[in-house]
């Protein structure tokens, strides 16, 4: 008979206290797994947001407002075209992706609107300099997007869609739900602004915001419309949500010191905050789960081998060593803590999975090399809080089964 | 002689004072011999036999196995001379209650690892020897008193052992069923030459020692 089939008939022939020693495992294992899961999900779901919702770094010029972050470029003052290609050059890490924009209110014969002029996403791959400053091509997405091999996080709201745009002719325009409405336009139909004739391409559907109210042409087109020059009056940024966290922004400063540079606070910081704080917890939540954990298991493997006294002594008087005493409640605390890993692997995951769309939004993905994480936390707090009783089990006499019955 | 004891002596500390449990105790031990020590309660007869085992370490004292000189103050040298030449059987038959009637035996055979076919095919040997081949998936609590004993006795025998040491075997078995294991214990001292030392409190167990000893205070009353 093997030592590792004692070691598990053992187990098996007390298990109510083998269900009550794998619960404390089980459970503080478990409330890892599940803060961490949400919480790369909810990282990973920070990333998808800021991307859906488009930029979410402002450059503006120093003298503009930046009371509203949506309206902040609205005839605004302006300053070169150029800056795209300094913060291009400057290849800060985090950088994603960036829109210039001229914005202005044009009157029409039937209202107001608000001009937009930007350069698709054609014109911006066609500058060679600027994928020299990696913001194009595969680096585009390399540090906000998920690792190769993992499902991205998906937001449930279908409100956030990208709003990039891809290309737009000299003389084609988007326009936003309010002003398709007040002007009664629709697709492929006309709209002269400035005496120049633009096509309807889309109606862009509606966001809530100002851009509901504007206009958006090529951004060379505008320049030369409103007669700027190569100015314009903004620089939207994507950004990375942990790069922003990390500075990117001052770091943008130092590259424009005459600009001013804003960001969606609210979004930025709070969703960084909430899962910066769940880190945190899920960084207590392991200390206390090593020491509680280990402590548990100890008293568990203690109060199993004062049991066992007898069985121990019958082990050492048929001539097992200390050796194999150790060996067979180290096998038994290993088995446990894989045990106790498993079970808390899938405990925590589908309380993840059950409580992330619930309470914060997101759809919550399993993440499956949080297995081993699990195990080898499970398996090394078992082994370690059963060491102690494994050695006094040790100096266990040979002859403690006759000191009963 | 296989066994020599000199001037063997086991002091337990109490709060009232030490006391010898064996004293300054010589004795000799032929091979082949049936030894059986008798005596009242706490005349020193387990303690005697903790010592003869290797199970228990003497305060002073020396004693000598086969003409070598043991270190008895070493636990792991020890581990290894039980399994190598002694086997054990128990009033209380120290079984493992999870464990069944062929595992507790193979269990001692796994000391020695010489492969687990080799060794299920030992205690089913075993078992048949001792009239329980039709017990081997028996958990201990699904035997008799008799049988438990019976492959206790087995497990006892596992590794040929050259002594056998018993302590009080028939103390929780009825007249008839000691006589059984008394002739058990009696047919392996004769037919495979082991040397049994029985403690008993009996005096038909005591019967069966070609070797007598009598305790008192931890010394040899008579002999």
């Amino acid at each position: 008979m093997r030592l590792t089939n004692l070691v598990i008939k053992e187990l098996w022939h007390r298990k109510s206290q083998l269900t009550s020693g794998l619960l404390a495992i089980t459970l503080g294992v478990g409330v890892i797994v599940g803060i961490r899961t949400i919480s790369v999900v909810s990282e990973k779901a920070v990333a998808v947001n800021l991307d859906n919702l488009g930029a979410n770094i402002l450059v503006l010029p120093q003298a503009a407002s930046v009371d509203n972050y949506y309206s902040a470029d609205i005839d605004a003052p302006t300053f070169p075209e150029s800056y795209v290609e300094k913060i291009a050059t400057s290849t800060l890490p985090g950088v994603d992706n960036m829109s210039p924009k001229l914005t202005r209110r044009v009157q029409l014969e039937n209202g107001n609107i608000v001009l937009t002029g930007i350069l698709p996403k054609s014109e911006i791959a066609s500058k060679p300099i600027w994928q020299q400053g990696g913001l194009l091509g595969d680096k585009v997405t390399a540090s906000c997007a998920p690792k190769a091999g993992t499902k991205p996080a998906k937001y449930l709201d279908p409100k956030l869609q990208r709003k990039g745009i891809d290309s737009l002719a000299e003389s084609d325009c988007f326009i936003g739900s309010a002003v398709a409405q007040r002007l009664n336009s629709k697709e492929q139909g006309k709209l002269t602004i400035e005496g120049k004739d633009f096509t309807i391409v889309k109606v862009l559907p509606e966001t809530g915001t100002v851009d509901d109210d504007r206009v958006f042409a090529n951004l060379h087109t505008v320049q030369a419309l409103l007669g700027t020059g190569e100015q314009v009056s903004a620089i939207e940024i994507m950004g990375c949500c942990s790069e922003i966290s990390d500075g990117l922004l001052s770091k943008l400063r130092n590259v424009l010191p005459d600009t001013r540079i804003t960001t969606i606070g609210q979004i930025v910081s709070t969703q960084i905050e909430t899962n910066r704080m769940m880190n945190q917890i899920s960084l207590v939540f392991l200390i206390i789960v090593l020491i509680v954990g280990g402590i548990s298991i100890g008293n568990y493997m203690w109060a199993n081998v004062n049991e066992r006294k007898k069985e121990i002594g019958i082990l050492r008087m048929i001539g097992y060593h200390k050796g194999h005493i150790y060996y067979i409640l180290v096998l038994k605390a290993f088995i446990m803590g894989l045990i106790g890993g498993i079970a808390g692997y899938i405990v925590g995951t589908l309380a993840a999975v059950w409580l992330g769309p619930k309470f914060i939004g997101i759809e919550v993905n399993p993440i499956y090399l949080y297995l081993l994480l699990s195990l080898a936390l499970s398996i090394l707090i078992s082994v370690v809080g059963s060491l102690i009783p494994a050695y006094m089990a040790g100096k266990i006499e040979p002859f403690s089964n006759m000191q009963e019955d | 002689m296989l066994i020599q004891l000199k001037n063997l002596t086991k002091t337990y500390l109490r709060h009232d004072g030490a006391i010898n449990a064996v004293d300054s105790l010589s004795l000799d031990i032929p091979k082949g011999s049936f030894v059986t020590i008798t005596g009242p309660s706490g005349s020193g007869k387990t303690t005697l036999l903790l010592i003869l085992g290797g199970l228990l370490k003497p305060t002073s004292g020396k004693m000598r196995y086969d003409q070598k000189e043991l270190n008895l103050q070493k636990e792991e040298e020890m581990a290894t001379f039980r399994s190598n030449h002694v086997g054990y059987v128990m009033q209380s038959f120290a079984l493992i209650p999870y464990l069944t009637a062929l595992e507790n035996i193979t269990i001692a055979l796994n000391v020695k690892e010489k492969g687990q076919d080799k060794n299920q095919e030992r205690a089913l040997e075993l078992l048949k020897w001792v009239g329980l081949e039709d017990r081997t998936t028996h958990y201990p609590k699904e035997l008799s008193a008799g049988q438990q004993q019976r492959v206790a006795i087995a497990r006892a025998l596992a590794n040929n052992p050259v002594v056998l040491l018993a302590d009080e075997p028939t103390g929780n078995l009825d007249p008839k069923l000691s006589l059984e294991i008394l002739e058990v214990l009696k047919d392996i001292n004769q037919r495979q030459g082991t040397t049994v030392i029985m403690v008993t409190h009996s005096p038909m167990a005591a019967k069966y020692g070609n070797t007598k000893i009598q305790l008192e205070n931890g010394k040899i009353s008579t002999l």
